[in-house]
């Protein structure tokens, strides 16, 4: 068929656009379940989950969509990242279920309300820490002969990706706290307040010995950021910077800031990724045209994202716009 | 013993899948049935249709949410233990399940909202408009997956280039041979699973003297979709049958237990098909009926197993037995929609204690048909994953181990049964609160903070209210 335009490149756009809108606001909500098991009591908790308890199922539209999309634009990338994470793709489900149905049932429970809280911490711990060694497997690249993985069950799993998994448990959680200090007062926020620096550090440590270790891991990437002096280079300095400002704004109380500033630094963080590895969509051996979907197919199904995207769009500035303000613990008012 | 991925893929997928169909086939249904009665009460204004839809609207928030909780596994089953199949197929199946997904999300997005909590907020007519987009957004997503389904039944409109299939036309893939008849087939199950239910719920309240009027009135409204409804599903399954014996004639001998192809071949009540012997034992049969329903000839030919050789037969056992199943649940439908008539004409079905006890049960048939007929049509594929292009093994995960399969397949039935148990013990408990929980004012209202499927249902998980 006549290819007028590179679809591809679209469709990695929009499946950038969709993993980073997922990493953004499913993050802040896993973040919640993250610090459950910290919150010093039931009213914490009820205030956490009430932050997010109108917006969460629709952060998750971004994970199902992008997955979606990834069979239809890029079924390299489906057909080797999922058996080649077969163990974390079923735990990641599995977290994800979990906490879903914490959030239904717990509104609804009086006696057996422990029992949703650990479901939810759980499942959103186990769901982060599987997102996160996704990112370090797509970093280690995956064994594959003639367009198929062929390593084993755990291949994925090495300190490196046990690392990356920690980091965005923390990360998530730095963004469940900051999102916190915005959407709540009283005891609450002065609690979140505290715990943020500590989670910032947390993240800065993780940070510093992912970017340490990565090339090492990688001689693509060691190549990409150490062969001479480049634009890139700003990246970490602004990703460092954002850090900068979440610790200043946090320390001057400010509301806002605090949440605005890390996902700043989860941007930068993520463009970094994307630079540190473009254009491979399945390190180490094929990129983004080798894994694309035939022209036809792209088409197909871009008609379609075009015409939904913007109604999830709308649907989704609504819901915030609805429940903006504070939250307490009996709900928005 | 060596553990086989192949063999226990195929249970994990089936267990997934068939627990996600259960969902979707009452969901489709019941939104059809929220749509007529958002339409009685807008036409008529009885309060009593808007008392039913309030019901049953929470009910449908329960099921719809597990729906999609559990379409979420499905979505990275074909990745997880498919993956030559997935990437094979991907160019069609990529952007067809894509726009299951897509209509989902479009359609809660834009009018589930309404639907679930804009009763008191939009105008009537609004209200009733979202209800038919979501009834319709249904069936959208189910025209999706049958699609896809059909696809790997019966083949059309694609190529296979160099390890992958090309779309070479997208009407001809995603109208298959036997598309019409299975979405045909489907609709109806997904109806016959909504009046039965429905049926089934009004009959207990009726015996517990609840709200008489108004679960009378439910009750008739179901009766009368069964009627008609029941026969036709006969009709069309019948219809659905022809066109699987001209496409997939070995599936229909699996059906039939016909182990040689034969002319004039009885139609078998009862019987152990023996896959090993290539017999069956202990035949309970009917002289010439099978020729007869297949052929409309008495002496017409039906194909035999025999047409393949033995390593590339269906499992004969599981596809007879499931076959007769649906069919007998089929039937019954029939005879209690046709006892329902009967007792209506006499004027006295409301006192009917062996009718009414008997509709409760047979809530349960829709979803033991729905279940058995899917058995047959995927099992009755086998060892095909796409009807004579691709089998099971070679659609299989080529890094996958016995282990990895065991370990998933444990637990997703561990995570089901703790999640899914919770999720049908509350649905009870909404049954149980009935119509006049649904309608009772509840101090909460705004204050239910999630504007969520299930936040649609304000009974507590635990005590009796
Ligand atoms: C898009 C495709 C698709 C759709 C819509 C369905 N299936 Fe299917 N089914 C498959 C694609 C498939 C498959 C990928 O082809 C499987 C997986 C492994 C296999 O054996 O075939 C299969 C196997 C399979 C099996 C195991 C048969 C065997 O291997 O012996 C059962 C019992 C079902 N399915 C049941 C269902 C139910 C209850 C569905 C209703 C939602 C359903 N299928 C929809
Ligand atoms: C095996 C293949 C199937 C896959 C991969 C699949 C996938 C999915 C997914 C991912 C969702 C959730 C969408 C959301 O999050 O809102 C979903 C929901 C749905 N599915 Fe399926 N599904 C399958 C089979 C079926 C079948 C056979 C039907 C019906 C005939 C069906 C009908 C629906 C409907 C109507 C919904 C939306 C309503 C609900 O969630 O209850 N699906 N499916
Ligand atoms: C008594 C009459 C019935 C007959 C003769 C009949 C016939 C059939 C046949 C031949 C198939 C397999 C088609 C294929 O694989 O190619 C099938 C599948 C199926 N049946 Fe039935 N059926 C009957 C009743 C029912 C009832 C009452 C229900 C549910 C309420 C039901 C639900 C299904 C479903 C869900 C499938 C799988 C999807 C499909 O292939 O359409 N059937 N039926």
């Amino acid at each position: 068929m006549e290819q007028p335009f590179d679809l591809t490149l679209i469709w990695a756009s929009i499946i950038a656009f969709g993993v980073m809108m997922y990493v953004l606001m499913d993050g802040f909500d896993l973040g919640q379940g993250i610090l459950f098991p910290f919150a010093p009591d039931e009213h914490h908790r009820d205030v956490m989950m009430n932050s997010v308890a109108p917006v969460w199922d629709g952060n998750e539209t971004w994970l199902v969509l992008g997955g979606a999309g990834l069979l239809a634009a890029f079924p390299l990338v489906y057909s080797v990242f999922l058996p080649a994470l077969y163990i974390g793709v079923f735990l990641l489900l599995a977290g994800l279920i979990f906490r879903g149905v914490a959030f239904e049932f717990r509104f609804k429970a009086k006696t057996s309300k422990y029992l949703w809280n650990w479901a939810f911490a759980g499942g959103s711990t186990v769901a982060a820490f599987a997102q996160g060694a996704v990112v370090g497997a797509y970093i280690q690249g995956f064994n594959t002969e003639n367009f198929r993985y062929v390593g084993g069950a755990f291949d994925w799993l090495t300190p490196f990706t046990v690392i990356t998994g920690l980091g965005l448990v923390a990360g998530y959680a730095l963004l469940g706290c900051t999102w916190l200090i915005m959407k709540s007062e009283g005891d609450v926020q002065q609690w979140a307040y505290k715990l943020a620096p500590r989670l910032l550090l947390a993240v800065l440590v993780v940070f510093a010995v992912i970017s340490v270790y990565t090339p090492f891991v990688d001689p693509f990437v060691k190549e990409r950021w150490f062969s001479g002096v480049t634009p890139i280079w700003l990246l970490p300095l602004l990703a460092l910077y954002s850090a900068y400002v979440i610790f200043t704004s946090v320390r001057k109380q400010q509301e806002g800031m605090p949440f605005v500033a890390t996902m700043a630094l989860f941007l930068f963080t993520y463009l970094g990724l994307l630079v540190s590895k473009w254009p491979y969509m399945v390190p180490p051996n094929y990129t983004l045209w080798d894994a694309a979907s035939a022209y036809e197919s792209q088409l197909f199904l871009l008609l379609g994202f075009l015409f939904v995207i913007p109604i999830v769009l709308t649907y989704t500035a609504w819901t915030y716009w609805v429940f903006r303000g504070k939250v307490k613990a009996g709900g928005y008012h | 013993m060596e553990l086989d991925p192949l063999l226990l893929s195929r249970i994990q997928f089936a267990f997934v899948v068939c627990f996600h169909a259960i969902f979707p086939v009452f969901t489709i249904g019941l939104a059809s049935f929220i749509a007529v009665l958002e339409a009685l009460s807008f036409k008529t204004g009885n309060p009593m249709w808007q008392q039913l839809s309030k019901f049953w609207i929470q009910v449908f928030a329960v099921v719809f949410g597990m729906g999609v909780v559990s379409g979420i596994v499905m979505s990275f089953q074909f990745g997880t233990n498919w993956s030559n199949f997935s990437y094979a197929t991907a160019n069609f199946l990529g952007p067809v399940l894509s726009y299951e997904v897509v209509t989902a999300f479009f359609l809660e997005a834009a009018f589930l909202g309404v639907l679930l909590f804009g009763r008191d907020k939009v105008p009537q007519g609004v209200h009733l408009f979202a209800a038919i987009m979501v009834a319709l957004g249904t069936f959208i997503s189910s025209f999706w997956i049958l699609s896809a389904n059909s696809l790997m039944q019966t083949p059309g409109g694609l190529e296979l280039r160099e390890g992958m299939y090309h779309v070479v036309s997208w009407s001809e893939a995603l109208f298959t041979a036997s598309f019409g008849y299975r979405f045909l087939h489907m609709a109806l199950a997904s109806f016959l699973t909504a009046a039965l239910v429905v049926a089934g719920v009004s009959a207990w309240f009726i015996l517990q003297k609840r709200e008489m009027e108004t679960n009378r009135k439910a009750l008739s409204i179901s009766l009368w979709m069964l009627l008609i409804l029941a026969p036709m599903q006969v009709v069309v399954g019948d219809l659905h049958g022809l066109n699987t014996l001209e496409h997939q004639p070995v599936k229909v001998a699996a059906m039939e237990g016909n182990w040689e192809t034969d002319t004039g071949v009885p139609l078998l009540l009862f019987a152990i098909p023996d896959q090993a012997a290539q017999t069956n034992h202990f035949e309970v049969k009917i002289p010439k009926l099978a020729s007869y329903i297949l052929t409309h000839d008495w002496d017409g030919e039906v194909p035999g197993l025999n047409e393949v050789e033995p390593a590339m037969q269906p499992p004969v056992f599981i596809v007879f037995w499931s076959f007769r199943i649906m069919v007998a649940m089929g039937l019954l439908m029939v005879v209690f929609a046709v006892w329902g008539l009967v007792l209506r004409y006499k004027r006295n079905y409301m006192q009917s204690r062996a009718f009414l006890q008997g509709l409760r049960w047979m809530s349960l048939s829709p979803f033991i048909a729905v279940l058995a007929g899917w058995v047959v049509t995927e099992a009755g594929r086998a060892p095909w994953l796409i009807y004579e292009q691709m089998t099971h093994a070679e659609g299989l995960t080529p890094s996958l181990t016995g282990g990895m399969a065991l370990f998933t397949l444990i637990g997703y039935i561990v995570v089901y049964a703790l999640v899914f148990s919770s999720g049908v013990y509350y649905l009870l408990k909404v049954f149980r609160g009935g119509i006049e929980k649904a309608n009772a004012p509840h101090e909460q209202e705004e204050v239910e903070r999630a504007k969520r499927p299930f936040s649609a249902a304000h009974v507590s998980m635990e005590g009796d209210n």
